[in-house]
C-alpha cells in the first residue's frame, strides 16, 4: 500500500472565544476512508473544531488542510471547490423548512451541477430512498416528519452531491434507541458501499463502539488521544477515564469488549 | 476532468459490447448522457456491458446504468453485465433496490379549489380570532376579580416600550404633518384671502383625523409587528408551551400586560400627537401665512371645539384594541418554520392598518349621522 494523503490534516490550531483557549495547538489527522469520531467531554472544543473544518469559525492561529487544500487562506473559488466534496449533517438537521424533503435534497444539485430538472429530481429521491424514506415522504416538509426521519432526510441531502468526506454532528442525538441503532448500520452501509470518509461528533457510547474506526478524544484544548476505541478507553488520563468509566460508559463497554 | 477523459464509452457493435472507462461520477453525468446518446443501437440481440475499465463510480453513475439497463430491456434487447468490481456490484444493486417507478409531485390544486381554500382559511382565521378575543375577555374578567394576578411589571415596561420610547417620533412626524398641512392648505387659502381660516382647517383635521390615525398607524408599525414578533419567537422556542405547562397562562402573563399597557399608551400618545401637529401648523401659518402665535391661539380657543378633541382621543382605545389584539393573535399563531414570523408579521401589520381605516371610516359615518 503506498502512503496516501490524509483528507484533513489540522495542525497546530488555537483559538480564543471569548478569552478562553478553546483549542490550544490541537493537531488532528484524518485517513481516506475511515471513520473518526471527535469525542469529549462539554466544553472540550468538539463543535468548535467541527466548526472550524467547516470553514463557519476562524481559528486564531493554526491550519487546517482538506483534500490537500489550505482551508484557513484559500481564496472562495478553491474553497467552493473543497465544499462541492463534502456533505454535512447538522445537528439540528438544518433542513429548509419552506421546503420539502424532495426540494430539500435537491437543492445542492441545482446550485452545483447543470443537470437538467428531470434528472435532479430522480437523483434526489434516489438518495432519500437510500436513506430509508418513504417514497410520500419526499413531498412532505420537514415540520411534517418525525424526529428520526428528518434526520435521515437531512443525511439524503448531504449525501446528495456524493461526497468523498461527510460530517457529522451528533447523528444519533434526539433519536430513540431503535432509530439510533438504524442510523448507526445506515452509517456503517453508506461507508462501505460509497467508500465514504466520515468524521462525526458524537456523545453516544453506542455508536462510538460500533461505529467508529478510530476516536479522537478532546481535552485540555489538545487531542488526548487517537486510537482504536478499545484502546482509548483504557487510557489511563483521567479525563478519559471519567469518560468510559462512569456508570454508562462501564455497561457499553461491557457489551462490545 | 480533462477533455480526453470525457471519453466515457465505446460501443462495438460487432461484438455487440459496451466498454465503459474513466469515471463515471455526478460531475461527469452530462457528458455521460451526451455520449451515451449518440451510440446506434442495434434493434435486436444480445448486449454486454463491460464495467471493467471503470476508475470511479459513485451512487449518481451507478443510477444512471440502472436507468440505461431497463431502457435497453425495454427496447427488446437481452442486457448483461460483466466485469463490474465487487463494490461496484454492490452499489448496483443498491441503486436498484431504491429506484421510484415515478417522482412524486406535490398535489396542485385548480383555481376554483384554490378560491375556496382561500376562502375557508380567511373565514377560519376569523373565528379564531373571535375565539382569542372571547378567552382573553375572560382571561381579564378574572383578572377583574383577581386584581392580585395583575403583572404590574410587565405592564409597566409595556407602557416604557411602546409608549416613551416612542414619543421622539411620533412628535417629528405629527409635527411635519401639520407643517405640510398648513403649507397646502395655505396656498389655497391665501388666494382667497381667507388667511385665518387656515385655525379652523388645522384644528380640526389634526384634533379629528390625523392625530389619532397617524399614530395609530404609526404604532401599529412600530409595536404590533413587534408584538407579533416577539411572541412568535416565543412560540417556535416552545416558551408559550413551558409558560402553559407551568400553569401559567400566556394570556396573563404576555398578553394582557400588552393589551392594557396599549390601551392606556394610544390615547396619550394621540395627545402628544396633537400637540406637535398643532404647533407645526401654527409655526408655518406664521411664516407663510403671517399670522402670528397670539392670533393663531385666540381663534383656536373660539373655532375648535372641546368634543373634536375628544372625539380623537376616543377612537384612540379602540385603534389599540386592534393593533394589540391583532398583533398578539398573528404572534400566537406563528408556526414552527422559517417562513412563518415574516408572514404573520407582516399580515400583523398590513390587517392593524386595515382595520384601523376600516373603523376610522364607520366612526365618521356615524358621527356625521349623529350631527357631531
Amino acid at each position: 500500500m503506498t502512503i496516501e494523503q490524509p483528507i484533513i490534516e489540522v495542525k497546530n490550531l488555537k483559538t480564543n472565544l471569548g478569552g478562553t483557549w478553546v483549542n490550544d495547538g490541537l493537531n488532528l489527522t484524518v485517513k481516506r476512508g475511515e471513520i473518526l469520531a471527535i469525542v469529549g467531554g462539554s466544553g472540550s472544543g468538539k463543535t468548535t473544531l467541527l466548526r472550524e473544518m467547516l470553514m463557519l469559525l476562524r481559528s486564531n492561529a493554526g491550519s487546517v488542510r482538506v483534500f490537500d487544500q489550505e482551508l484557513t487562506t484559500a481564496a472562495p473559488a478553491k474553497l467552493l471547490a473543497v465544499q462541492r466534496r463534502w456533505g454535512v449533517l447538522f445537528q439540528q438537521n438544518a433542513l429548509f423548512s419552506s421546503l420539502t424533503v424532495l426540494e430539500n435534497t435537491a437543492f445542492p444539485l441545482h446550485e452545483h451541477t447543470q443537470l437538467d430538472p428531470q434528472t435532479i429530481d430522480e437523483l434526489a429521491l434516489l438518495k432519500i430512498l437510500l436513506v430509508g424514506l418513504p417514497v410520500e415522504a419526499a413531498v412532505k416538509y420537514p415540520a411534517e416528519l418525525s424526529g428520526g426521519m428528518q434526520k435521515r432526510a437531512a443525511l439524503a441531502r448531504a449525501l446528495v452531491l456524493d461526497p468523498e468526506l461527510v460530517f457529522l454532528d451528533e447523528p444519533t442525538s434526539g433519536l430513540d434507541p431503535d432509530s439510533a441503532a438504524a442510523f448507526d448500520e445506515l452509517i456503517l452501509k453508506f461507508q462501505a458501499i460509497m467508500g465514504l470518509t466520515i468524521v462525526m461528533v458524537t456523545h453516544d457510547l453506542d455508536s462510538l463502539w460500533r461505529v467508529a474506526n478510530r476516536v479522537a478524544f478532546l481535552g485540555e484544548g489538545k487531542v488526548l488521544c487517537v486510537d482504536e476505541v478499545k484502546k482509548v478507553a483504557n487510557n489511563p488520563h483521567p479525563l478519559i477515564q471519567e469518560f468510559f468509566s462512569g456508570p454508562r460508559g462501564r455497561v457499553v463497554k461491557r457489551i462490545y469488549e | 476532468m480533462t477533455i480526453a477523459a470525457k471519453n466515457f464509452m465505446n460501443f462495438d457493435s460487432s461484438l455487440g459490447q459496451l466498454r465503459c472507462q474513466g469515471e463515471w461520477s455526478l460531475a461527469n453525468i452530462v457528458f455521460l448522457k451526451k455520449s451515451f446518446a449518440e451510440i446506434r443501437w442495434p434493434t435486436t440481440g444480445n448486449i454486454t456491458i463491460d464495467g471493467d475499465a471503470i476508475t470511479k463510480m459513485d451512487s449518481a453513475g451507478a443510477w444512471l446504468i440502472n436507468k440505461w439497463l431497463k431502457a435497453l430491456a425495454a427496447k427488446g434487447l437481452v442486457v448483461h453485465q460483466q466485469g463490474f468490481s465487487d463494490l461496484y456490484q454492490q452499489l448496483l444493486s443498491l441503486v436498484e433496490k431504491h429506484t421510484a417507478v415515478a417522482v412524486p409531485k406535490v398535489a396542485s390544486l385548480n383555481w376554483l379549489a384554490r378560491l375556496g381554500l382561500y376562502a375557508s382559511t380567511q373565514l377560519i382565521e376569523l373565528r379564531d380570532y373571535l375565539a382569542f378575543a372571547g378567552k382573553l375577555t375572560m382571561e381579564a374578567l378574572y383578572l377583574v376579580r383577581h386584581p392580585g394576578r395583575f403583572r404590574g411589571t410587565a405592564f409597566a415596561a409595556i407602557i416604557d416600550k411602546t409608549g416613551y420610547q416612542a414619543l421622539p417620533i411620533i412628535a417629528l412626524l405629527s409635527f411635519m404633518v401639520g407643517v405640510v398641512i398648513a403649507y397646502q392648505m395655505g396656498v389655497q387659502l391665501r388666494s382667497y384671502g381667507a388667511n385665518i381660516f387656515i385655525v379652523d382647517f388645522l384644528g380640526l383635521s389634526v384634533l379629528r383625523e390625523f392625530g389619532p390615525l397617524l399614530t395609530a398607524i404609526m404604532v401599529a408599525g412600530r409595536t404590533g409587528s413587534a408584538f407579533t414578533a416577539q411572541l412568535g419567537t416565543m412560540k417556535i422556542n416552545q416558551e408559550i408551551d413551558a409558560l402553559n405547562t407551568m400553569g401559567i397562562t400566556p394570556g396573563e402573563l404576555l398578553l394582557l400586560p400588552r393589551i392594557f399597557g396599549l390601551f392606556l399608551v394610544l390615547p396619550l400618545l394621540t395627545m402628544w400627537a396633537d400637540v406637535f401637529g398643532v404647533f407645526g401648523g401654527m409655526l408655518m401659518a406664521k411664516t407663510s401665512l403671517s399670522i402670528t402665535l397670539h392670533d393663531f391661539l385666540l381663534r383656536f380657543q373660539h373655532q375648535i371645539p372641546l368634543k373634536s378633541l375628544l372625539i380623537g382621543l376616543g377612537k384612540a382605545p379602540i385603534f389599540a384594541l386592534i393593533i394589540a389584539s391583532v398583533g398578539c393573535f398573528q404572534g400566537m399563531r406563528v408556526q414552527l418554520n422559517a417562513d412563518s414570523i415574516g408572514k404573520q408579521t407582516t399580515r400583523s401589520v398590513v390587517l392593524s392598518i386595515f382595520f384601523i381605516i376600516v373603523v376610522d371610516a364607520i366612526f365618521s359615518v356615524l358621527l356625521s349621522r349623529m350631527k357631531l
